[in-house]
């Protein structure tokens, strides 16, 4: 029997195979198809402080292995996720992390005290979200300005801040060490990659935001590499996403650094993809001899 | 509930030079998910494509001797071109059956109204309340036409109209729909087709203040509710999502400006 558990940023996962915000919404949609106590964790869908309505359809086109979206972080709102979504969430038998964008610092740091207070396990910052004028992405794109929101979630959160970094950015370990200088407990990555698919009939973007984030399995090998250079570049652990849809790119991740992985776009093709990628992750390690899931984490031989 | 299921094609037919008509054996399926006429499955086209294509299901039978789920799909692109090549016997991922289809009621007269590759799940609300249907089809040329017979084995007030007149009437639904609204009083209008031909359906409807039942469609990608794609803004400022509060919307809810 392989041992399945993983510790991220001090939480205990029961195994490291968690779901990726955006892509899961509160759990309630895929809990018909499996039971969520299956997961690692629930990463539930970008929370603002006030509700947001997102941007115009269409949202999704779709491209080679991948697909864009801009949904531009459509939500009720923290509060209500609190009041009607949390609760249930709870009861669930996994950990569930918070995943937060805010339009300044402080909204960061509210929404980290309500969070907090609340009872999630995590909170997942996102300084990453291509699909939002104001705040987030720039937040993930200049170090200093990661570093300050780091330090404003770090200040106002009483569980550990994970901070999701974005892959559109020249040198991504420079905004790891930024944001682990900061106090991040740990770093999660990638968020979506920018790009845009054209419709040579009408010559218009297929988005009515004209961009929007690439992710599917087109993006894991990025991911992989990127993982690969933060894990070089930081201490702290690393939860590995983008384009994760079968046990061995999991392993990937896990053997690039990652402590835990989160499935995203692939549940939307197969709604079971995360307890598949698990039961391929778990069959790979007994195959491979590993007592423990933790031995792959960090085991790449590089040449 | 919604399931993921394998389906086997038992049949395969090309209807015109653009639509296929697909019936899938689907064990019991269609007992185990259908709620009404207007759902729709999430078909998965190849392992290439991250994205399942949401087909309007034509018709169902949820007998246990039947349990088959007939589609029929319009080749659009490189999915759908797909499962247009598919051949009998072949095995199609589908989830469903998914949203909300038409509310229909034991007693009533309902007019259908279907625009082009909207036309199909009609054939599903007929099939619900055979005798108890009017029907508006609109193509836009005799070429595209789809499931003709079928409507008139099952229909005696049936209406055709093609934009350039090669069949039935010259011109759009709405001629047809207008003369039948005057004429009758009917439960609902129930519409699907292309947006603007809805919008033009939902304001008639509520001239002659009938309820009207519209079934949109947006890009989606998860399905189920769960991504947030398929955003369709609705007249309170709210948006809703074609996958989940949907495909069928009252036509008073819509934000047909939106």
């Amino acid at each position: 029997m392989v041992d399945l558990g993983v510790k991220l940023a001090g939480v205990a996962l029961k195994n490291p195979v968690t779901v990726a915000s955006g892509t899961f919404g509160f759990g309630r949609e895929y809990g018909e198809f499996f039971d969520l106590s299956q997961l690692g964790g629930i990463s539930v869908k970008g929370l603002t402080l006030q509700p947001r309505n997102g941007n115009p359809s269409p949202r999704i086109a779709e491209t080679p292995f991948g697909m864009l979206n801009s949904v531009g972080l459509q939500n009720p709102g923290v509060d209500a996720f609190i009041a009607r979504e949390l609760p249930w969430l709870k009861g669930q038998g996994t950990v569930i992390i918070a995943n937060i964008s805010g339009n300044t610092p402080e909204e960061y740091g509210e929404m980290c005290e309500k969070l907090s207070a609340a009872g999630v396990d995590m909170i997942e910052v996102n300084i990453s979200c291509p699909n939002v004028k104001a705040g987030g992405l720039a937040y993930g794109t200049k170090p200093e300005l990661a570093a300050e929101v780091t330090r404003e979630a770090k200040d106002h959160s009483t569980v550990p801040v994970m901070v999701k970094l974005s892959p559109n950015v020249t040198d991504i370990t420079e905004i790891a060490k930024a944001v682990e200088g900061a106090g991040a407990d740990a770093i999660s990555l990638i968020n979506t990659i920018r790009g845009m698919v054209i419709d040579v009939n009408s010559r218009r973007p297929v988005l009515k935001m004209n961009t929007g984030g690439l992710s599917g399995p087109a993006v894991l090998p990025i991911a992989v590499r990127m993982v690969w250079e933060v894990h070089s570049a930081v201490k702290v652990p690393i939860l590995g996403m983008g384009g994760i849809a079968s046990g061995r790119d999991a392993a990937q991740m896990l053997l690039a650094g990652a402590t835990a992985v989160a499935v995203g776009a692939a549940t939307f093709a197969d709604p079971m993809a995360p307890v598949r990628v698990l039961e391929e992750l778990s069959a790979l390690c007994e195959g491979q001899g590993l007592s423990s899931v933790t031995e792959l984490t960090g085991a790449i031989q590089p040449w | 509930m919604a399931k993921q299921t394998i389906g086997v094609i038992a049949e395969m037919r090309r209807l015109n030079p653009n639509a296929w008509s697909m019936i899938l054996d689907v064990g019991d399926f269609v007992r185990g998910t259908f709620q009404a006429p207007g759902q729709f499955v999430h078909v998965r086209c190849g392992k290439s494509r991250l994205l399942r294509r949401p087909i309007s299901v034509c018709s169902c039978d949820p007998s246990p001797a039947g349990d088959q789920l007939r589609l029929v799909f319009e080749v659009r692109g490189e999915g759908t071109a797909w499962l247009a090549r598919r051949r009998l016997g072949d095995h199609i991922d589908v989830l469903g059956m998914l949203g909300n289809g038409f509310s229909m009621t034991e007693e009533g007269r309902y007019l259908l109204v279907g625009g082009g590759i909207g036309v199909p799940p009609m054939l599903g609300c007929l099939q619900y309340a055979p005798k108890r249907c009017d029907a508006v089809l609109g193509f836009r040329d005799a070429f595209h036409a789809l499931l003709i017979d079928e409507f008139h084995a099952r229909c005696t007030n049936l209406s055709i109209t093609t934009e350039d007149g090669s069949m039935g009437e010259e011109g759009f639904v709405t001629g047809p729909v207008e003369r039948l609204l005057k004429e009758n009083r009917y439960a609902a209008v129930l519409c699907c087709g292309p947006k603007p031909m809805l919008k033009a359906v939902a304001a008639l409807a509520e001239r002659y203040d009938t309820p009207c039942q519209v079934s949109l469609e947006e890009r989606m990608a998860c399905g189920v509710g769960a991504c947030l794609g398929c955003a369709l803004p609705m007249a309170d400022g709210s948006v809703k999502h074609v996958c989940k509060d949907g495909p069928v919307f009252l036509a008073g809810e819509v934000d047909w400006n939106g």
